[in-house]
């Protein structure tokens, strides 16, 4: 039992630097804008199969791969300037709608370019599994596992180190006073859905040697990360990365010990919990509600 | 003069038939129509009066429908007791989980309600034993209505008809009540309703399950009338697709979602032959309608309409 609890706890930590990659993501943007942005999954799903496409029409890996961050980097921002800036000072449920309308349109999009079938991507390194004493591991999650450590530091230190970084904050803060101050609240915008896109994409990128991907892949992950940032505080960028990880290890628990068919229902159920009892999350800062 | 809408709706939707005999067109895809403007306008008043959101209102409208084909073809239970049951599950539910839901707003409100639909559908899917899995149930007997068989499409378009006829003057009637006009002071300033007197979490909690129940209704008459029901017909989507014709039509008004529902039909209908560009054009319509006519087409235009008057006159 104690070997098989070690097995489900490292593909829990690797599927949950995902959730946590997308997560921050959407703390990234609900920070900069108040916007639930229900089309980050999709922006992983679009790396992932950008990826694999490049990959398949002969281009070296690591150009591919750039190529496909940059792309999705790009239609972050294109989302960001033709769906959510028209929309400024819409209703909460409006941009809802918005985004889910942006994530559909790019299901879209994708269900035109690559068909309905899964697409694979070869491993970065080889598929030789690694013994960890009793548990197993590919070498892919190593990637996943360290691509995830490597982007959240740097997200961090880009956050709390750099001037820009702390203007990206203060306008979490407070949106107004920032502007004051002289940030350019529109670019810092933007920077944040480039930023995001771009996470998502990377993100997707590790992922797709394991999970394979299809037109359809974001949808769950979006939603699990959606649910990461939430378990975590929404807009608390950290609390989104260690909600991911707790959501992942939750799931693989729940998948191993009680049922893999009811994983879903199992992390959904918990996130519900969350709400319940801990509505501003189990990391988050308490808010006080404005009327 | 207050139902005058809903006349016109009557007679349009009588007449239709009766114009075009024996047309798949008026009767199926009439009968589809329908089957979507029940659920619809029940999520209008949680979300259009009341101001909140669900994004798992499929998880009822499936509620209906399995209570229904569980009860009929495992039970052998008439077609009427199931439907009653299948009410009476939708909304003991919805109002077991109407106060900590609600108590939520915005994006947690959206995140709970998804999460229940979801979990919703994953039990659809994997209680194997009790609604046939991932392949559905099958076989479900026509519904009976006091010795009257519903068979054919005439019948069900007739069935159907009567019943978002039902749901619509349900509907305009509770918008003008009492409970309306707290629903409305609910979605103006929670904290205001307050103030006034209005047992807010009551209010809200009346319209979770009002909602519930409409999708309930509809899901027990789509279980009868497709004969057969799978997940498929519950997941996300519908769910979303639901939001989407409340939002559509134009939100806060009975008809705009009833609109929504029929426009939203009709083009289903019209891109089977692109099935490929149907969801390209789905999320590029809902993206098109938020930022240009967030007031929705039903609203807008008559808005636009009503100006329109307004210049001929003076």
């Amino acid at each position: 039992m104690p070997e098989q609890l070690f097995q489900f706890l490292v593909t829990g930590v690797t599927v949950g630097s995902l959730y946590a990659l997308v997560g921050l993501g959407f703390a990234l943007i609900y920070n900069a804008s108040d916007v639930v942005n229900f089309a980050q999954g999709e922006f992983v799903m679009l790396g992932a199969m950008t990826a694999i496409g490049l990959l398949a029409a002969g281009w070296p890996m690591v150009l591919a791969v750039m190529a496909a961050t940059l792309l999705t980097v790009l239609v972050g921002l294109l989302l960001e300037r033709f769906a959510i800036e028209p929309a400024k000072g819409a209703s909460v449920v409006a941009t809802i709608i918005t985004t889910i309308g942006a994530a559909i349109f790019l299901r879209g999009v994708a269900l035109l370019l690559w068909g309905k079938d899964f697409h694979a991507m070869p491993p970065f390194s080889g598929d030789a599994p690694i013994h960890l004493g009793s548990a197993t591991l590919l070498p892919q999650s190593l990637w996943v596992l360290g691509g995830a450590v490597l982007l959240v530091t740097l997200v961090h230190a880009f956050l709390n180190r750099t001037l820009i970084g702390k203007a990206l904050l203060a306008c979490s803060f407070n949106r107004v006073a920032a502007q004051l101050v002289g940030i350019n609240v529109t670019v810092m915008l933007r920077l944040a859905y480039g930023l995001s896109a771009g996470l998502g994409a990377i993100a997707g990128i590790l992922i797709a040697p394991i999970t394979f991907s299809s037109y359809e892949a974001g949808i769950m992950l979006g939603l699990k990360g959606f649910s990461a940032a939430i378990v975590g505080g929404i807009g608390n960028p950290m609390g989104a990365v260690a909600g991911g990880l707790l959501l992942g290890v939750l799931e693989a628990l729940g998948a191993g010990l009680i049922s893999s068919g009811y994983k879903d229902a199992i992390a959904f159920l918990f996130v519900l919990m969350v709400l319940f009892f801990e509505p501003t999350g189990l990391f988050g800062h308490k808010v006080a509600e404005r009327v | 003069m207050r139902l005058i809408g809903f006349y016109l709706f009557a007679a349009v939707a009588v007449l239709l038939p009766v114009l075009f005999p024996n047309n798949y067109f008026v009767t199926v895809v009439g009968a589809s129509a329908g089957l979507h403007i029940i659920p619809a306008v029940g999520l209008n008043l949680l979300m259009g009066y009341a101001g909140q959101i669900s994004l798992g209102h499929a998880a009822f409208f499936g509620m209906g429908a399995y209570t229904s084909a569980i009860l009929t073809t495992r039970f052998a239970w008439p077609g009427l007791l199931a439907m009653a049951a299948g009410l009476l599950v939708a909304g003991i539910i919805a109002w077991l989980f109407a106060r900590p839901i609600l108590r939520l707003r915005g994006h947690y409100l959206a995140m709970a309600t998804l999460g229940f639909g979801i979990i919703i559908h994953v039990i659809m899917v994997q209680a194997v034993q009790w609604t046939g899995g991932p392949d559905g149930l099958a076989g479900i007997p026509p519904l009976n209505l006091l010795g009257w068989i519903i068979e054919s499409d005439e019948q069900w378009y007739g069935v159907i008809i009567a019943a978002v006829l039902l749901t619509i003057w349900l509907s305009l009637n509770i918008v003008d009540s009492r409970m309306g006009r707290a629903l409305r002071a609910v979605r103006g300033s929670e904290f205001a309703a307050q103030m006034m007197g209005i047992d807010t979490a009551r209010a809200k909690t009346q319209v979770f399950v009002v909602a519930a129940l409409f999708a309930a209704f509809a899901g027990s008459l789509f279980a009868h009338q497709q004969a057969f029901v799978s997940p498929d017909s519950f997941n996300l989507m519908i769910s979303v697709e639901l939001v989407t014709m409340v939002v559509l039509g134009g939100i806060a008004s009975t008809f705009g979602a009833a609109c929504g529902a029929i426009t939203l039909t009709l083009l289903h209908q019209g891109l089977v032959v692109f099935e490929d560009y149907e969801m390209l054009i789905h999320g590029g319509l809902l993206m098109a309608v938020m930022i240009f006519i967030p007031q929705g087409l039903f609203v807008g235009l008559s808005q636009g309409a009503r100006r329109l008057w307004t210049i001929i006159r003076h």
